[in-house]
C-alpha cells in the first residue's frame, strides 16, 4: 500500500539516445511527396508562364510592348500562390493529421511529438520559400526591366512589390506558418485553409496599406516633378506652409481655365476659348497650370518613397516577415507539445 | 514494478471533469482489463498514460516511474488507439517503414512474418484493408516496436466475433512469447473474461475496483435465498448489489475471503466477471460497500497487496 502514497518519482532514463533526425526524412517525404508535386506543378506552371513573356518582352522591346494592363492581371493571379500555398501545404500539414485522428499513431511512436513537428514543418517551410524566392526571381527577371527601368509602376507599388524576389519568399513563407497554426488550433482541414486565406489576406491588406510606407520616413519635396519611380505618399497644396484647400486652389485656376482633376494633374476646361488666352497672355512665358500657382504662391508639397529603396524595404519587410513566420511556427510546435488529445 | 501508476489524477475539459482524483497502480506482468460505463473516463486515463494528454491534477508515471510521454515512455509503450487510425493512403509496406522510421526499433522481421501469417497483402493500402484487418495492422506495428506495455483502447469495438477472437490471440501470444504487458479498455465484458487476469474498473472517473481477477472472484460469492429474508441476511453481510424477486433474493456479497457459513436456507454460488461488474457498475457510488468504492479507492484488503513495489 505504501507505493501508493508515496510521491511518483519521475525518473528520466538519461542514457536513451533518441531516434535520429534524419530517419524523419522518409517519413515526411512520404507524406508529402504529392503535395510537392503540386507545388512543383504550380510554381512550374506560373515559371514557364514568366519564362516565355520575359522572352517575348526581350525580343520585342519593353517600350513598344504595352504590357501595363497584362503585368496587372498577372499580377493579381501571382498574387494568389502564396495564400494557395498557406491554405494547401501549410493548413493541412497538421489538420490532416488531427481530423483523420492518425495524431494518436504518430505521437505516441518513440520520435516524439514536438520533435516529429519540427521534422514535419522545417523541411515543407524551407522548400516553399526556396520554390517562392526562385519564382520571384525568375519575376523580377521577366518584368523588372520594365518596372525598374521604364517606371511604367514605381518598383515599391503593392501591385508588383511583394511578388518580387525576397518579399514574395517571405509572403509565401508566412502563408505556410499562418497555415500550420491554424491546422493545430483548428484541427480540421476545410475550416484551417479558409482561415489561412483570410488571416494571409488580412496582413497583406494591412502590410501593403499602412505598414510599408513606414518602413523608412518619406521624402518631402516641393518639385512638380516627382522623381521617376516614386512611390507617393501624398500631396498636397500649401501656400506660405499653411495647407490650402482644392477649391481655393481651383478658384486660382479657373483664371486659366483649368481645374485640377487629380492630385497632380489637371484638366483644362475648353469651353474657357478667349478668356484662357488672355489669363496666359497675363502670366510669364506660357505657364502650365502648376507654374501658374507658384506664381500664386501656391507650392505642391509631395511625401515619397523614392524608388532606390526597393532593396532595403525588400529586406525589411523579408526580415520582419521571416522573424513572424519562425515565431507562428515555435507556437505550432508549443501548441502541440500541450495539445490535449 | 507498476506499468500505470496514478496519484490523484485528474483530466478536466472546459468545465467538465473526464477523470478525477484517480489513485491506481497496475503491476507489470498482466493483461489488465480496464472496465467502466461509456464516458466514464478510460479513454482519458490510457491518453494520459501514453501521454498524449497532460493531467490537470496529479500525476501519472509509466514502466516504474518514468513520466508519461517522456522519451522512455515513448519507447516503451506502444499504443493502439481507437479506431486503429493509421495512414489509409499508405500501403502496408509503408506502415512498416514509417513505424521503422520512428521508432528506436522495430522488429520488421516479425511484422513481415505476422502479416504473412493473416494473409494480409503488403502493397495494399491500409485503407482498403477490412476493418479486423486495419486493426490487425495496427497490433502488429505495436508489436513490432517490441514494447514492454502495450496500450490498446477499445481494441475490439468494431470487430467481428471471429476478427475480435484473432486480435486477441495475437495479443495473447505476444504476451506469452515475450511477456509484454497489456492495459486493454473494453466495454465487451465476455471477451475480457477469457483474456484478463487483471482487472480495474472506473466509475465517474474514480477507480471502483482494482485487483487480480482470480482474487476478486474468489471474494465475491452469489447467496441466494428467501426475499422475506433478504434484509436480515444483508445486514451481518457485505452485500455489493441486491437483486430481489418475488419469492428469491439474490444477494452479491464480498467474503473478503472469509469462510463464514452460508445463512441457513441459502445458497452460496460462484461469481462470474461479467455479474460482478454488473454487480458494481449498479452500484457505484454505494458508500456502504467495504473497501474499494471510496474516493481515491485503493485495491482490495484481499490477499496480498500487488501493488507494493518489489
Amino acid at each position: 500500500m505504501t507505493a501508493l502514497t508515496m510521491p511518483a518519482q519521475p525518473r528520466q532514463d538519461a542514457s536513451l539516445r533518441p531516434v535520429p533526425w534524419r530517419r524523419m526524412a522518409w517519413v515526411t517525404w512520404r507524406q508529402h511527396r504529392l503535395t510537392v508535386a503540386g507545388l512543383v506543378a504550380v510554381l512550374g506552371a506560373a515559371s514557364v508562364y514568366l519564362y516565355i513573356t520575359g522572352e517575348q518582352l526581350r525580343h520585342q522591346g519593353f517600350v513598344s510592348y504595352g504590357a501595363g494592363p497584362v503585368l496587372s492581371l498577372t499580377a493579381v493571379l501571382f498574387q494568389l500562390i502564396p495564400p494557395l500555398i498557406g491554405a494547401f501545404v501549410g493548413a493541412p500539414a497538421l489538420a490532416r493529421e488531427l481530423e483523420a485522428g492518425t495524431f494518436r499513431f504518430t505521437w505516441t511512436q518513440g520520435f516524439g511529438r514536438a520533435r516529429w513537428t519540427v521534422a514535419t514543418l522545417a523541411p515543407l517551410a524551407l522548400a516553399v520559400t526556396v520554390a517562392a524566392g526562385a519564382f520571384g526571381f525568375l519575376f523580377s527577371w521577366c518584368y523588372g526591366p520594365q518596372i525598374d527601368g521604364k517606371y511604367v509602376l514605381s518598383p515599391l507599388a503593392a501591385t508588383t512589390f511583394d511578388l518580387r524576389e525576397v518579399a514574395f519568399a517571405a509572403w509565401t513563407l508566412v502563408a505556410f506558418a499562418i497555415g500550420a497554426v491554424a491546422g493545430v488550433l483548428i484541427h480540421r482541414v476545410v475550416p484551417a485553409m479558409f482561415a489561412t486565406l483570410v488571416a494571409w489576406s488580412g496582413l497583406a491588406v494591412v502590410t501593403g496599406a499602412f505598414l510599408r510606407r513606414h518602413y523608412e520616413a518619406p521624402l518631402v519635396t516641393s518639385n512638380p516633378n516627382l522623381p521617376n519611380g516614386a512611390w507617393i505618399m501624398s500631396q498636397r497644396w500649401t501656400r506660405g506652409g499653411k495647407p490650402v484647400s482644392l477649391s481655393t486652389v481651383n478658384q486660382v485656376l479657373q483664371k486659366i481655365g483649368a481645374t485640377e482633376a487629380a492630385p497632380g494633374h489637371f484638366a483644362q476646361n475648353p469651353a474657357f476659348g478667349q478668356s484662357s488666352a488672355r489669363a496666359s497672355a497675363s502670366t510669364p512665358g506660357n505657364a502650365s497650370p502648376a507654374q501658374y500657382l507658384l506664381h500664386h504662391g501656391i507650392t505642391q508639397l509631395a511625401t515619397y518613397q523614392p524608388a532606390s529603396r526597393f532593396w532595403p524595404f525588400q529586406w525589411i519587410e523579408g526580415g520582419w516577415l521571416l522573424a513572424l513566420s519562425l515565431l507562428l511556427i515555435a507556437a505550432t510546435v508549443w501548441l502541440v507539445r500541450r495539445r490535449a488529445a | 514494478m507498476n506499468v500505470i501508476e496514478a496519484s490523484g489524477l485528474g483530466k478536466r475539459y472546459g468545465s467538465t471533469w473526464a477523470l478525477r482524483e484517480c489513485t491506481l497502480a497496475i503491476p507489470d506482468g498482466h493483461v489488465v482489463a480496464l472496465v467502466g460505463p461509456n464516458g466514464v473516463g478510460k479513454t482519458t486515463l490510457l491518453n494520459l498514460a501514453v501521454g498524449l494528454t497532460a493531467p490537470t491534477v496529479g500525476t501519472v508515471t509509466v514502466l516504474g516511474g518514468t513520466l508519461a510521454g517522456s522519451a522512455a515512455a515513448l519507447d516503451g509503450i506502444a499504443f493502439v488507439a481507437q479506431d486503429t487510425p493509421l495512414y489509409k493512403y499508405l500501403s502496408v509496406a509503408d506502415m512498416l517503414h514509417l513505424t521503422g522510421n520512428l521508432n528506436r526499433r522495430f522488429d520488421q522481421g516479425y511484422a513481415k512474418a505476422r502479416l504473412g501469417e493473416l494473409g494480409i497483402p503488403l502493397t495494399r493500402k491500409a485503407g482498403k484493408l477490412s476493418g479486423g484487418q486495419q486493426a490487425q495492422l495496427a497490433l502488429t506495428l505495436a508489436l513490432g516496436r517490441r514494447p514492454r506495455l502495450l496500450v490498446l483502447d477499445e481494441p475490439m469495438a468494431s470487430l467481428d466475433p471471429l476478427a475480435r477472437h484473432d486480435f486477441m490471440a495475437t495479443v495473447m501470444t505476444a504476451v506469452a512469447d515475450d511477456g509484454v504487458s497489456v492495459v486493454l479498455s473494453s466495454h465487451v465484458l465476455a471477451e475480457l473474461e477469457r483474456v484478463a487476469d487483471y482487472f480495474v474498473l472506473l466509475s465517474r472517473g474514480r477507480v471502483q475496483v482494482a485487483g487480480e481477477v482470480d482474487d476478486l472472484l474468489a471474494s465475491h460469492r452469489v447467496l441466494t435465498g428467501p426475499a422475506a429474508e433478504a434484509d436480515s441476511c444483508a445486514e451481518r453481510l457485505c452485500v455489493v448489489h441486491a437483486r430481489r424477486g418475488e419469492a428469491l433474493a439474490h444477494l452479491l456479497v464480498r467474503t473478503n475471503g472469509s469462510t463464514d457459513p452460508v445463512p441457513p436456507g441459502w445458497e452460496s454460488h460462484p461469481v462470474s466477471l461479467e455479474e460482478l461488474t454488473l454487480a458494481y457498475l449498479r452500484e457505484p457510488g454505494a458508500a456502504s460497500l467495504p473497501g474499494p468504492v471510496r474516493a481515491g479507492a485503493l485495491p482490495l484488503e484481499t490477499g496480498e497487496p500487488t501493488e507494493v513495489s518489489q
